[in-house]
């Protein structure tokens, strides 16, 4: 199959170029050696194939990010796996001097070339005309085709353009020089960018008659999005929005999701006869699938608003007024998306981090994004609330369990902030840190790639993260369902059977059975043989055990209890439960549950990482275990010492 | 000497030279070079980073990278 690369500068509409010609034909895949996604796709015509990929935006083959880096590595090898046959580089006609760099080092490389003179009714807006004729004067070899991304004129003719393969190489290159210049010397790239943009200049001038005001509508419209105060307003009460969406809207689908999968559930349990077998399936495989299809509402949702944003234009405007409040921690001012985005859960946040240009800069939100406090936090927050903080009036109006929910919140944003600023200071060979981001003019979005964009992203997570996720939930199965030779079947037999036997004393059997099995599997070892690690910050093995199951997702801690202590637990009352724990005693009959032991779980929670699906989209989103594994280590360590200090704190 | 900076708001002015830095090849690359006329359209609050015309189109930059371009008096 013939490999067509697409190149352009960024806002070009290369995007909408890319899913035009493949539509969902589209697949995500690696660069060898590189962090950024190899986005490819196909398409047809005449009965052949061909492989579109597109290669980030740039304003130039030599790289200044790292993820500019492959678009250099690509063509600088003829050898390179994905070195194309041909090119298509998408030039934005209401701005062609700048965007013609990157056509004219192209196209003096050897390669056949599409010039894609895009954005014509942009340019027509601007009163831009163009001599079309003395473009391809400058650039005989190559082939000039117009095209409108947004209508989608100019598409089926790039598609017979190559399968005609009428396309050529340049005889005479435009530049003065015709191979590239080492990646490091920057010297004489700039010097060669110089000339070029002189020869550029002066075709311009003859190509190009246009009106040299910027459109009115985008500055009217600035005017209001980024004034210091209205700007500020606009953009809170807009993720005050996405916020909403997020965590209330994207619910109904979510619960939806969950009742039938633990409805699924039930059934093969019911309808399996009882072995290994159904117990794997009902209990391993479906729910584990069930936790993986959960987040896709969310993510769909939060995709869905945020690609709005990226294609009106807004986004940019977003990272203009932040920027300033992010530097000081290393982030950046697309870094408060995904931080909110977190709040209602860590998996679409960390998805929504990949808008950042900067490695680093995306890194680091990465990084800091778990410690926001997330939707899953809260059944554990409000039952250990309920648990410990008693219900009174601080100044007469404020509740002292509101007053602490929120400083448990507060807590973790600053944590956030914290690392991140402390991070910088671990990453070694930092690069230059560059804003320069180009604001582009508003338009209204192109729903086609606000789908796309909602479909590729909710399909990478099921696929990539979702394997990963599963595959723990099979292991947390098997490590709660079975024990060291016959311990559960022992520990079982020892429970009396009920004399009488109604329906009541049936279901306290069941549940304590359930909590032997639990107590005697491999999780319930591992729980108590980390009682001593955990008693100093206030915790006995129960609670351990519910540590490891946790692990799973955090809400997970509050059904745990639940069955160790064989409580009848419904979902949404949680009072037989606190009465109970409040009843447990330690061996020497002071209360297990005190206020210390509470604030010590409550302060735990705030900072582990306490979630298998949040480690397992890490690991997609940068592409190797080292940062999931770090986070899981430092998130570990902070929850520890900082559940110590406030055990001590408080006893 | 004068840079990007210090230009008043909605003030055109022609671009002298770039000072030597590792971002130079960089704003050469978006077009920033001597001769092009720029103007200063709005800045974000804290006045940092502020938006800059680059002579048809609308490019942000912080203010330590708007230092690095000097500008004609």
């Amino acid at each position: 199959m013939k490999k067509i690369a697409l190149f352009g500068n960024p806002n070009t509409g290369k995007s909408s170029i890319f899913n035009r010609l493949t539509g969902l034909k589209q697949h995500v895949g690696n660069f060898p050696g590189v962090t950024v996604d190899k986005q490819t796709g196909t398409f047809s015509y005449n009965n052949e194939k061909f492989e579109l990929i597109d290669f980030p935006g740039t304003y130039s083959v030599y790289p200044r990010s790292s993820d500019e880096k492959i678009v250099f590595d690509v063509i600088s090898n003829t050898q390179h796996a994905d070195y194309p046959d041909a090119v298509i580089v998408v030039v934005d006609a209401s701005n062609l001097e700048r965007n013609l760099l990157l056509f004219s080092q192209l196209y003096d490389l050897g390669l056949p070339t599409i010039l894609l003179l895009n954005m014509t009714d942009v340019a027509a807006r601007k009163e831009i005309a163009i001599s079309i004729e003395e473009i391809q004067n400058a650039f005989p070899a190559t082939t000039i085709i117009r095209s409108n991304a947004r209508i989608g004129t100019g598409i089926e003719e790039i598609k017979r353009i190559i399968s005609e393969n009428q396309l050529k190489i340049a005889e005479n290159p435009f530049g003065k020089q015709q191979t590239l210049f080492p990646v490091d010397d920057a010297d004489a790239q700039a010097i060669d960018t110089d000339e070029r943009f002189h020869a550029i200049q002066k075709l311009v001038n003859n190509a190009v008659t246009r009106n040299q005001e910027l459109p009115s509508r985008s500055k009217k419209i600035d005017r209001w999005l980024t004034h210091p105060i209205i700007g500020y307003l606009f953009f809170f009460v807009l993720l005050l929005v996405i916020f909403q969406s997020v965590f209330t809207l994207a619910s109904y689908p979510m619960d939806l999701i969950d009742g039938a999968f633990s409805s699924l559930s039930s059934f093969v349990a019911q309808q399996l006869p009882p072995g290994l077998f159904t117990d794997l399936l009902a209990n391993g495989i479906i729910p584990g699938i069930g936790g993986v299809l959960v987040f896709v509402p969310q993510i769909a949702l939060l995709f869905f608003l945020l690609s709005i944003l990226e294609e009106t234009g807004y986004m940019a405007r977003v990272v203009f007024m932040m920027d300033r409040l992010m530097r000081p921690f290393g982030l950046n001012g697309k870094s408060v998306v995904p931080l909110i985005s977190s709040s209602a859960c860590a998996i679409p946040g960390i998805m929504s981090a990949r808008t950042i240009n900067s490695w680093q800069e995306r890194l680091t939100t990465i990084f800091v994004a778990p410690l926001i406090s997330c939707s899953a936090r809260i059944p554990v927050y409000t039952l250990l609330i309920h648990l410990v903080i008693p219900n009174k009036l601080v100044g007469g109006f404020i509740s002292l369990q509101g007053l602490v929910l929120f400083c448990l919140y507060f807590l973790g944003l600053i944590a956030a902030l914290i690392t991140a600023w402390v991070f910088q200071f671990f990453l070694k060979n930092k690069q230059l840190s560059i804003f320069l981001l180009e604001l582009p003019p508003y338009k209204s979005p192109r729903w086609a790639n606000v789908g796309i964009e909602v479909f590729s992203k909710a399909k990478v997570f099921v696929t990539d993260a979702g394997k990963i996720i599963v595959a723990i939930s099979i292991l947390l199965w098997a490590l709660a369902s079975f024990g060291p030779s016959n311990k559960i079947e022992n520990a079982v037999k020892l429970i009396p059977k009920p004399s009488i036997q109604t329906e009541t004393t049936q279901i306290a059997y069941e549940k304590q059975i359930a909590a032997v099995q639990l107590e005697n599997s491999y999780i319930g070892i591992i729980g108590k043989s980390i009682e001593p690690i955990i008693a100093p910050i206030g915790y006995d093995w129960k609670m351990g055990i519910c540590l490891i199951t946790s692990f799973a997702a955090r809400e997970v801690f509050v059904g745990s209890l639940a069955t160790i202590y064989s409580v009848d637990q419904t979902e949404d009352d949680a009072t037989p439960l606190i009465s109970r724990l409040r009843e447990e005693t330690k061996a020497d009959g002071s209360k297990t549950y005190t206020l210390a032991s509470g604030m010590s779980l409550l302060v735990f929670y705030v900072f582990a990482m306490q979630c298998m699906a949040t480690l397992a989209v890490v690991k997609r989103e940068t592409k190797s275990w080292k940062w999931p594994l770090i986070q899981l280590f430092y998130m570990g360590t902070l929850a520890y010492f900082a559940a110590y200090f406030t055990f001590n704190l408080f006893q | 000497m004068k840079t990007i900076a210090d230009l008043p708001l909605e003030q055109r002015s022609i671009v002298t030279a770039i000072k030597d830095s590792a971002l130079r090849p960089k704003l050469l690359e978006m077009g920033i070079y001597a001769g092009k006329t720029v103007e200063v359209l709005f800045k974000a609050p804290f006045g940092d980073p502020i938006a800059v015309n680059i002579d048809g189109y609308v490019l942000s930059m912080r203010l330590n990278e708007a230092r690095l371009i000097e500008v004609a008096d």
